[in-house]
């Protein structure tokens, strides 16, 4: 992921190894890691050389031409003396101080939150020079609330619930953002074990589910999952919003016939042999976003450096977690009972993707869950557009407006880039939905051309 | 009859010895796993399932067993703090009795001083009258989003909600006991030509006590019922948040050991006022 600058061949932006990817995706695409030079130290220090390289030569050509003349270990010497290199290494891994180091976080136990999560036993946190305290909350109404009121300065949500609350939509209008997805994919549809013969949606009616939160991905995707096998979301099936942990105990207690819910939820009623794996939200859209971080206009205009440094910690974890030969010492790390409070092999079969599916079988599928900061501002008109839908939102949006003021892509980029990392180009997203293809710059049409809505 | 009543405690006492056997031996029985009826499943499924489901059947509730040794688990360790989430039963049992008395207590303060008044002045009883009774039966967790809404701290609002929940049954017994002291002993201190504060002091106050001391009681154990539910709500500390964190993790055992530690410090928070509201009263 980080190259060495002082290598003429070095880019500094294309992928080094030369292929048809990003530099950031080198890891993921291709099966031969990248030699990272002495640890995580090591990586910071090419950030900053690399700066301080393209600032001395900012035309690609020239540079790698002096590195080829005189050779790296040279041009290191030559740069040393005329440009304080360690000093400015030294000032990029502190940055700014923190206006507030004491931080407190809120999270829902739930997998969504690895990397809010793990940031805490894994040091993520304090790499930044914060002091976070992560806190256990029991539901989104109150992750929300207790946002609000400020006692939290950060907490994961649902990626629906900062475009929520700051369109006023089941809460007063407060400006929130978002300024890094946590997860993508990681959702599953669980139904009791008496459906197991039942696996057309068709069959679905009269069936009672349950999602974690009115404004959530899963409520969207569920209601657009059965309407899409002609089921009327609002009148031939009900939907309720239960808090993820009693969605076991209620589907046990046949008080429910399934969920959409987040993990570990679906893997744990396999685990207790309560329910099975119906499908992965993967199928219905792969790379749908789900959780988020969110923190307040308020905050991260009030305390820009600590908000900065929260962001880093949260895109360093993040970056983390989207590799998978890290899962299983992740899922180790936030098992415990200050944090998800789980049995360690559930938490790795939703972060190895692979598992048990309920029904005997046992599945591989690595992209179960993955985690991506990147906050597409198409996911937000998306959401926006099923806020629409279903009727959460009525009256005119300005789709891109909302969309740009929540969710901070250029913020993220930008830090990405600062990081070293290389951030994806913000317009070149597509979003397939079951096989139906999104268009950002239609958001109306998208939502006139559903037979079932409510608008 | 002295050896009567002692038989009587002795024979209670085995009856209840008894009992408690009873349910232990049905509850044994009635745990025991059911053998799954479902295919049998390749070991590598097995691995990753627990032990119930490796073979066709839901996890069962644990047996009297599970839960002894679960209470011995937290009894051995109880004051122990692993992180902002992972407290030992002890520190949540002490951090909700902090806001059970918390609560309680402001909740005295404002009762009893009001419930004088009310009982004093049958006119301010009757216009308060309405707002006490609409306001009553409501349930603590009906006021906690609203509490949360407006006081914008979910420590105050738990404590609030103790507060809102206790204040009734002190405020009314405290009005009734105050409207109901026998009217010649206010005459008499009348004639006597005591002052009004020494009147409510010297004779109301100690004539009250026994029913304001009932309310009370009553109030602690509200208090105490409602402490659990709005800790589940909003988290962070607490015995009810040790209830809904275990419950995110299914582990029954953890929960019935709560379930009995709950009950048993109702049962001394009770006993206490019970010994106070002894003190406080007279023979007539």
């Amino acid at each position: 992921m980080f190259e060495d600058p002082f290598d003429p061949k070095s880019l500094l932006a294309r992928c080094s190894c030369g292929g048809d990817h990003r530099a950031a995706d080198h890891g993921r695409l291709t099966t031969k890691a990248v030699p990272s030079p002495a640890g995580e130290e090591g990586q910071w220090n090419r950030v900053v050389d690399a700066a301080v390289l393209r600032a001395t030569f900012p035309v690609d050509a020239q540079r790698r031409q002096f590195l080829r003349t005189v050779g790296s270990a040279t041009a290191l010497a030559a740069l040393s003396s005329v440009f304080p290199l360690a000093a400015a290494r030294e000032a990029f891994a502190q940055g700014g101080a923190p206006e507030k180091k004491d931080l407190k976080v809120g999270f829902i136990p739930i997998t969504c939150a690895t990397p809010i999560i793990m940031a805490h036993p894994m040091g993520f946190y304090s790499k930044q020079g914060l002091n976070v305290e992560v806190v256990k909350t029991a539901g989104w109404a109150v992750v929300r609330d207790k946002s609000l009121a400020k006692e939290y300065d950060a907490a994961h949500m649902l990626s629906p619930m900062p475009l929520a609350i700051s369109l006023g939509v089941g809460s007063n209008p407060v400006p929130w953002t978002m300024p890094a997805i946590e997860n993508i994919n990681g959702q599953a549809i669980t139904l009791a074990m008496k459906h197991k013969d039942k696996r057309n949606p068709k069959d679905w009616k009269g069936f009672r589910f349950a999602v974690p939160f009115d404004y959530s991905m899963h409520n969207y995707l569920l209601r657009y999952y059965v309407a899409e096998h002609g089921l009327d979301p609002d009148k031939d099936i009900s939907i309720r919003s239960v808090p993820p942990p009693e969605m076991v105990a209620n589907l046990r207690a046949d008080n429910l016939d399934g969920y959409l819910g987040p993990d570990p939820f679906n893997q744990r009623a396999v685990y207790d042999g309560v329910g099975f794996i119906h499908l992965l939200t993967k199928e219905l859209w792969d790379g749908h976003p789900c959780c988020a971080f969110a923190v307040s206009k308020e905050f991260a205009s009030q305390n820009p450096n600590s908000y900065r440094a929260l962001l880093k910690a949260i895109i360093d974890a993040t970056a983390f977690a989207s590799k998978l030969d890290n899962r299983k010492e992740i899922a180790k790390a936030i098992a415990p009972q200050n944090y998800l409070n789980q049995p360690e092999t559930v938490l790795e079969q939703i972060l190895t993707g692979t598992y048990a599916d309920g029904l005997g079988g046992v599945k591989k599928d690595p992209n179960r869950i993955d985690f991506d900061p990147f906050p597409w501002n198409q996911f937000a008109v998306w959401i926006l557009t099923q806020m629409k839908r279903w009727g959460q939102l009525k009256g005119d949006v300005d789709y891109a407006k909302v969309a740009a003021d929540v969710y901070l892509a250029t913020d993220t980029a930008g830090m990405m880039k600062e990081m070293g990392l290389t951030p994806p180009d913000p317009s070149k997203k597509t979003i397939v939905v079951m096989g139906k293809t999104f268009d950002p710059a239609k958001p109306d049409e998208y939502v006139k051309s559903f037979a079932i809505r409510r608008t | 009859m002295p050896s009567l009543g002692k038989s009587l405690g002795v024979r209670a006492a085995l009856l209840s010895l008894l009992i408690f056997a009873a349910i232990v031996a049905l509850w044994q029985i009635a745990a025991q796993p059911v053998a799954g009826s479902g295919p049998a499943v390749d070991p590598e499924y097995a691995k990753l399932v627990g032990a119930a489901a490796a073979t066709g059947a839901k996890s069962a509730m644990p047996t009297p067993a599970d839960i002894g040794a679960a209470i011995w688990k937290h009894l051995a360790d109880p004051f122990y703090v692993r992180g902002s989430n992972d407290k030992g039963i002890g520190v949540q049992l002490a951090y909700s009795l902090g806001r059970v008395l918390l609560g309680f207590g402001l909740a005295a303060l404002v009762a009893v001083p009001l419930g004088f008044v009310i009982g004093m002045s049958p006119l301010v009883y009757r216009a308060l009258d309405p707002f006490i009774q609409i306001l009553k039966p409501v349930s603590p967790l009906a006021w906690m989003p609203l509490a949360l809404y407006t006081i914008k701290d979910s420590a105050i609002s738990s404590i609030f909600v103790i507060f809102i929940c206790s204040v009734w049954p002190m405020l009314i017994n405290t009005a009734f006991g105050v409207a109901s002291v026998r009217r010649e002993w206010l005459n008499v201190a009348r004639t006597l030509e005591v002052g009004p504060l020494r009147t409510a002091f010297k004779v109301i106050l100690p004539a009250a006590a026994p029913t304001i001391m009932t309310g009370m009681r009553i109030s602690i154990g509200i208090a105490w019922l409602v402490i659990v539910a709005a800790e589940m709500l909003v988290g962070g500390t607490g015995i009810g948040y040790f209830v809904w964190n275990e419950w995110n993790n299914l582990s029954i055992a953890n929960i019935v050991t709560a379930i009995l530690l709950i009950g048993l410090v109702g049962l001394l928070l009770d006993q206490a006022l019970a010994r106070l509201a002894k003190l406080v009263t007279y023979p007539e």
